[in-house]
Order: structure tokens, then sequence, then C-alpha cells
């Protein structure tokens, strides 16, 4: 277990600024092994940028980085993203 | 209410210092002024900005300490020695000062009233500061939904929101401590680290299908939602906030 982890709850602001809808209550599949969660319950990682990690295979779903004034974001593991409209 | 706090592009605005009230020798309560503020649910953050005056920024994530339909909000805040955000907020800021936040945040984490229970809360150091704003929502709209808190602190000196648990309790609302590092003399509730066995005795059985909200230090909601799962409790129903060894 990495002391460093944290969860989708700690992205949360970020990944509003780019989908302008509250992204913890969307449910993630991970393309690797099917599961569904919560963005707020996946794994997150923060280094120079953000992976989210899927809390049961550990496959990276999707990886943002960010500059003073623009976002990359890349879904390498994410299936599908379901969110509330 | 629930519509303006999920959602919209998030903006940054500037909000005022009312007041800052010690609650332990390390962690502070910061009473904001924020205009427009939009409402919020109970276990929501805001993003919380500092910038330097050579354009360096700082920004860290707080939960929010008071139950919603305030117009002034609270962020409980521990201080940590080498943080970068935390000792400004809990050393320097005065009534007065402005900082910038967004917010409200989240809605994974999140309890109202009305989602009903059992209620199981499990609390690490500051990881408290969310589900007091459950419990104060809960209290606030007169609920007397099965709740129980296992509050895990160091030292009795540590507990945040001490006194105002103990005046709460009641009303279908347990509160029981853990200290970990020292106990007071006389002593006779847990002293050690969140285990199974103690979950077993405090949470509500698997059967009656209790939501847990589980907030503190990255290791110790990795131990206790292990501890739960083990238990019997269904995983879905465990809902977690990590927070990191340098997150402030």
């Amino acid at each position: 277990m990495d002391a460093r982890m944290l969860d989708g709850n700690a992205v949360a602001g970020l990944l509003q600024e780019v989908f302008a809808v509250e992204i913890t209550t969307a449910v993630g599949t991970c393309a690797g092994c099917g599961a569904s969660e919560p963005v707020g319950a996946v794994h997150v990682f923060e280094g120079a940028g953000v992976a989210l990690r899927c809390s049961h295979c550990d496959s990276a779903l999707v990886k943002i980085v960010k500059d003073g004034s623009r976002v990359w974001v890349g879904f390498p593991g994410l299936r599908t993203l379901e969110v509330a409209v | 209410m629930a519509g303006a706090a999920l959602l919209g592009r998030l903006t940054w605005q500037l909000a005022s210092v009312v007041d800052v009230v010690p609650e332990t020798s390390r962690v502070k309560t910061i009473v904001f002024d924020v205009p427009e503020w939009p409402g919020h649910r109970a276990g929501q953050h805001v993003d919380v900005r500092l910038t330097a005056e050579d354009g360096y920024q700082a920004q860290r994530s707080y939960s929010i300490a008071s139950p919603p339909n305030r117009a002034r909000i609270e962020l409980t805040v521990e201080m940590l020695e080498d943080g970068e955000v935390s000792p400004y907020l809990t050393e320097e800021l005065r009534p007065g000062d402005q900082v910038e936040l967004r917010g409200p945040i989240g809605g994974y984490f999140v309890w109202e009233p009305s989602s009903g229970g059992p209620l199981l809360l499990v609390g690490g150091g500051s990881g408290i500061v969310p589900l007091m704003a459950m419990i104060r929502a809960r209290a606030g709209a007169g609920s007397t939904v099965d709740t129980r808190l296992l509050f895990s602190s160091r030292g009795w000196d540590d507990v945040i929101y001490r006194d105002e648990l103990a005046g709460l309790e009641g009303n279908g609302l347990r509160v029981v401590h853990t200290l970990t590092r020292s106990q007071p003399p006389g002593w006779t509730g847990y002293a050690r680290r969140v285990d199974g066995a103690m979950l077993a005795e405090v949470a509500p059985p698997p059967a009656d299908r209790p939501r847990a909200y589980v907030c503190g230090p990255t290791p110790f909601v990795e131990a206790v939602a292990e501890a739960l799962v083990q238990l019997g409790h269904d995983p879905p129903s465990i809902r977690t906030e990590r927070f990191g060894p340098t997150g402030g």
C-alpha cells in the first residue's frame, strides 16, 4: 500500500474544471478488468501529472497533465464513463 | 440546492476570514464569508489557492466542517509543520484577510439526512471534518437515524470537536473514541488503532446494511475499509476519502 495514494475525491475540483459537472459520482468502467466504480472511489496518484487507477486491477484509467492554461486528459483504460445529466 | 451544488464550471472566488477558532494545539477552524455561496452538502470540500507575491501558487483541498444552509462556511485545518498551505491558514490568517477558494466540490463522499442509515462514521484525526459536517447536518435536521462515530485520535487533547461531540450524543448518535498514543489517567476506552474487533463492537451489523463513511490518512482508510469488508460489509456501501501525508 502506497501511503501517498489518494482517491477520486482529491481530483474532483480538477475534473470539474474540465467536465463542468460533478464527477465523483460518475461511474467509470475499467477496460482492463471490467469493474465499475464511482470516480470518487478510484485510486489516484499525483506526480508530475495525475493518474487515476482502477481499485480492483490497478490499470491506469485516466491520466491528466496540467499547465497554467491547458489540461491534457488521456483515457488509456476507461471503457465508459456514465455521467448523470 | 442540490442542483446548485451539482452543476456548473468551478470559479475561484474571494472568501473573507470572519473568525479563527482554535480546536486543539494543532488544529484551527477558519470561518469564511463567501459572497454568493451556492450552498453545499455535508461531506463536500473546497479547493483553497494561495498566490505568493512572485506568482507562485499552491492549492489544497479542505473538507467543509459546517453543515449546509449557512451563509458562512467553516474549514477545520490541521497544521502540518512542513506543509505549504496549512501553516499559513492556521498561523497567519486574521479576520479580514482574504483567500481564494472554489466549491463546493464532490458528491460521492456526501451524506444527507434524507439518505438514511444506519450510519457508520469512522474518522482518523482531521478526517473527522467531513464526518462532523454530516453529524451537524443530522442534528440540524432533527434526525434520529442510528449513527455510530468511531473516532481515532492520538490523545485526549488531540480530539477535535471533543466538547461539541459530547453534547450531541444521544438521539441515536453514539460517539466512541480510541486514543492511540496516550490516554488520560483512568481512561477505560479503546487505546489502540482501529481494527476489525473494534469495528465489530462499534459498527451496526452487516445485516443492517449500514452506510459507512471512512476518512483519514491513507493507511488508516485502507486498514478500516479492509476490516469492514472482512466483517462482511458490502464494499459499495463503504465510502472512503483519503488524504496523503503531504496534503497540507
